[in-house]
């Protein structure tokens, strides 16, 4: 008989890993399949941002649950994940100053959540950041928030999570789930099955296949990042950076790491391909990224990238996931479809479904993310 | 009909030929290069206003490189010559070019890949310190630039480069403190069935051996690099070595030029999304083809040695093989006698690679056995030591998931100089053939691109 568990976990992400990481804290055990290798598409090829300001305010205390993870995440992880508390600054450009007041709006809002931004324009903000070009109008600094390294963020969750006696296959596409009486039984393409009573599906841009299966078809979209980097330069730019600005093209954003390449993402997203595990950056898309790079920070432009890269990620209509409990399905929970933003609240994310599954409930508000919000009628 | 839109990347042998076939089909083809002169790496022409002869350039090529220069120079104004262009993508059926700080995408319904090789370069410890060169490095500021690497230079490695470079330094006056083949004399002897295939290229290279040797340089083969010596603040002072008996020996030089053999450039082909296959005799991945040199993606063909190591002689033949069958794939009348004979050209030149290949083997056993204090990516710093900690913390056992957790082949070289070497210290490891360790996925830009392309300003 293949692997009875507890729990089954559908997906190898940064969602799949940390939500085993926290079972097996709660002592639950865990099997974890993953169709490719640990933290491949969305987790590991995303921009890496530690990022509370800018989610919506509702999201803003799961955001500082994961910040805490972060934090500690070198002794919980055993494992060095590059994380960096240096800060994140969020600038709006001249032609658009009405986003100072939504800047101002946003910061008071956030500060009642825990979340202190210290809004910067003029001298003050060129004195701190120098880098930016005449375009800036005024940026919202977090202290607190900072960047680590998405190829390295999963896969420490996942080995973590193993040492503490989770189960991990990888290599496991799992072409069929259903409920049979009491469990769920899953069905590998190799022909693997694998039972457990309680099913979390954290499949990212695959999740609708699974909660199809379940009657809970989602309008998931997947598409790609843009990505870039260049070759290293001394250590300067502490603090990760964005722009506020409701232009896809203009939403770009940088940050350097210790080891000196800066990387670059953002602006137009690319098309991607779930089937074929692919991702492919359009040469367009880059120089688009890189044209608004020279526009948020000129002297950027003396650098050359030397790679890009894509992944595949799932969107849902209102940016928001799709997060706990089925509505069809007793025993079946949701963590997908994170849009693009769910490096940062990741581990919150796996330790508030880990916190679902053992104790039935959490303190984090989970209605925006109800899989039933997109049920017909 | 609008004419058919044939690009062919690479001025060297093979993007020459192919130019020349489009052209007398009646074709504009694009011509992009990333050199300041057609000619490619083999057949370089020096800068404007340096005046050295044929013969002291190219040696005993010299005819070939003048035909090759003089049949680009009568097509050159019947062509869309586009120099000190690089292609740095290439998608939905477009080439897309950086030149300066200009950049352009280009439709085709023909895409010629005359791309080339770069050297194979086995790491060895030291080998990070400022006097330290590949061989066709040590050529190209001979051949260029008429200047040698250092003042007493140690040649190191494998391979029919070895001994043309060590003899195009003797010939120009240079010291040359040794030549050190970590190939054995045996495996000459094996190889020489497939290397009397083309007899007049293995008399030029028994010659080009003779030379070395009457100038008094001393040549080892058999040997097995230990490190080359030197500081970070003044660069390599020396070479340590075991000798085929065994014994270590050192040798004082202030510069090595080191490589084995060549590899394909294949990043364009494979951004161009082309299948690849594991080649089991170099043991490497190489771009599928069939016999003429179309790739798996349709309209894509490849030609010289970026789709195979076979020599300078051999692109020629490819690179006109290959526009023929994009001539023929257009619908252009194409003459099968011609098709016929150039397949069979190729086909005696891959029996004398074969032999090549025997006879000056590709050391795969001293990547496993680098010591772990020895760099092994130059671009990121990454020793092999770090690449087996990260194998043994992580269980990564494929090249790009090594590449993701340990950065080797993650520079700006993206593992075209230490990826043989990763792949086969990884196989190594993990006891695994090297092809399960597959293949570093290849992504633009194929090399640096500045920031401020496109800047308009």
């Amino acid at each position: 008989m293949n692997g009875a568990s507890d729990v089954i976990i559908v997906g190898g992400g940064l969602m799949g890993s940390s939500a085993a990481l926290f079972l097996r804290g709660h002592g639950i055990s865990v099997t974890l399949l993953e169709t490719d290798l640990i933290g491949r598409q969305a987790s590991g090829t995303n921009f890496g941002n530690v990022r509370r300001q800018g989610r919506p305010i509702h999201q803003l205390p799961l955001a500082n649950r994961a910040s805490a993870i972060w934090r500690r995440s070198r002794e919980l992880l055993g494992a060095d994940v590059e994380y960096l508390q240096s800060g994140h600054i969020r600038v709006c450009y001249r032609e658009r100053p009405e986003l100072v007041g939504s800047m101002e709006d946003y910061a008071a809002k956030a500060r009642l959540e825990g979340l202190d931004l210290e809004l910067l324009s003029g001298n003050a903000l060129r004195d701190k950041f120098p880098f930016f070009g005449p375009d800036v109008l005024a940026g919202s600094y977090s202290a607190m928030d900072g960047h680590a390294n998405p190829r390295l963020a999963a896969p420490a969750f996942a080995r973590a999570a193993q040492k503490l006696g989770a189960i991990i296959h990888e290599n496991t596409k799992i072409v069929d789930a259903q409920k049979v009486g009491e469990d769920f039984i899953v069905t590998a393409a190799n022909g693997r099955t694998f039972r457990a009573p309680i099913l979390l599906i954290t499949a990212g841009a695959w999740g609708n296949a699974l909660s199809s299966q379940f009657g809970e078809p989602v309008p998931i979209v997947s598409r790609g990042p843009n990505m870039s980097v260049t070759e290293p330069v001394p250590y300067a730019i502490l603090p990760a950076v964005g722009v506020m600005t409701p232009i896809e093209e203009e939403t770009v954003y940088f940050r350097q790491v210790a080891r000196g390449n800066i990387v670059l993402g953002g602006s137009t997203r690319g098309p991607s391909f779930p089937d074929q595990y692919r991702a492919y950056v359009e040469p367009q898309n880059t120089l688009t990224q890189l044209q608004q790079i020279r526009r948020l920070a000129p002297a950027l432009g003396k650098l050359n990238i030397i790679r890009v890269w894509s992944g595949i990620e799932g969107y849902m209509p209102d940016s928001q996931p799709v997060m706990g409990p089925s509505a069809t399905t007793s025993g079946l929970y949701y963590a997908f479809g994170f849009s693009g933003s769910g490096f940062q609240i990741g581990p919150g994310v796996g330790e508030t479904m880990a916190e679902i599954i053992a104790t039935g409930g959490t303190d984090i508000p989970m209605e925006p993310y109800r899989i039933g919000r997109f049920a017909k009628g | 009909m609008a004419e058919q839109r044939i690009i062919i990347v690479g001025a060297g042998p093979a993007g020459t030929r192919a130019a020349q076939a489009c052209v007398a089909a009646g074709l504009q083809p694009i011509v992009l290069d990333e050199g300041r002169h057609a000619g490619g790496q083999i057949y370089r022409r020096q800068p404007d206003n340096f005046t050295r002869p044929y013969t002291k350039l190219y040696g005993t090529e010299a005819d070939r490189a003048q035909a090759v220069h003089d049949a680009f120079d009568a097509i050159r104004d019947r062509i869309d010559y586009r120099p000190e262009t690089l292609v740095w993508n290439i998608a939905d059926r477009h080439v897309w070019t950086a030149s300066g700080t200009g950049q352009t995408a280009l439709p085709f319904d023909a895409l010629l890949l005359c791309t080339g090789a770069t050297d194979r370069l086995m790491p060895v410890k030291g080998w990070q310190y400022a006097g330290s060169y590949s061989l066709g490095g040590a050529q190209v500021a001979l051949k260029s630039q008429a200047v040698s690497i250092g003042h007493r230079v140690v040649f190191m490695g494998s391979g029919p480069l070895l001994y043309l470079v060590a003899s195009q330094y003797v010939e120009a006056g240079a010291a040359v403190a040794a030549v050190l083949d970590t190939s054995p004399f045996s495996a000459r002897v094996k190889a020489l069935p497939d290397l009397l295939a083309v007899p007049s290229i293995l008399w030029n290279g028994v010659k080009l051996t003779q030379a070395i040797k009457r100038a008094g340089v001393p040549v080892h083969l058999g040997v097995t690099p230990v490190e080359i010596l030197g500081d970070p603040d003044t660069g390599v002072n020396g070479v340590r070595f075991r000798d085929s008996g065994g014994k270590e020996q050192s040798i004082a030089c202030d510069a090595v030029a080191m490589g084995h053999h060549l590899r394909p450039e294949t990043q364009l082909a494979d951004l161009a999304r082309c299948a690849f296959a594991f080649d089991s005799h170099t043991r490497q991945w190489l771009p599928e083809r069939d016999g003429d040199g179309r790739a798996s993606v349709a309209g894509v063909y490849l030609a010289g040695d970026g789709a195979r190591i076979l020599g300078a002689r051999s692109a020629e033949a490819s690179g006109t093989l290959a526009a023929l069958a994009a001539l023929a794939d257009l619908g252009l009348p194409v003459d099968k006698g011609v098709t016929a004979s150039l397949r069979g050209e190729v086909a005696t030149y891959a029996k004398f690679a074969r032999g090549l290949a025997t006879a000056f083997p590709w050391p795969s056993a001293q990547a496993a056995a680098l010591p772990d204090d020895a760099v092994l990516c130059r671009c990121e710093g990454v020793s092999a030591g770090d690449l087996r900690a990260v194998m043994r913390e992580t269980g990564a056992q494929e090249a790009n998931r090594a590449k993701a957790f340990s950065r080797v082949g993650m520079g700006r070289c993206q593992g075209r100089y230490c990826g043989l070497a990763a792949a086969e210290l990884i196989a190594a490891e993990a006891g695994i053939p090297v092809d399960q360790v597959g293949r570093l996925r290849g992504q633009a830009p194929v090399k640096p691109i500045n920031i401020g392309i496109g800047d308009e300003k």
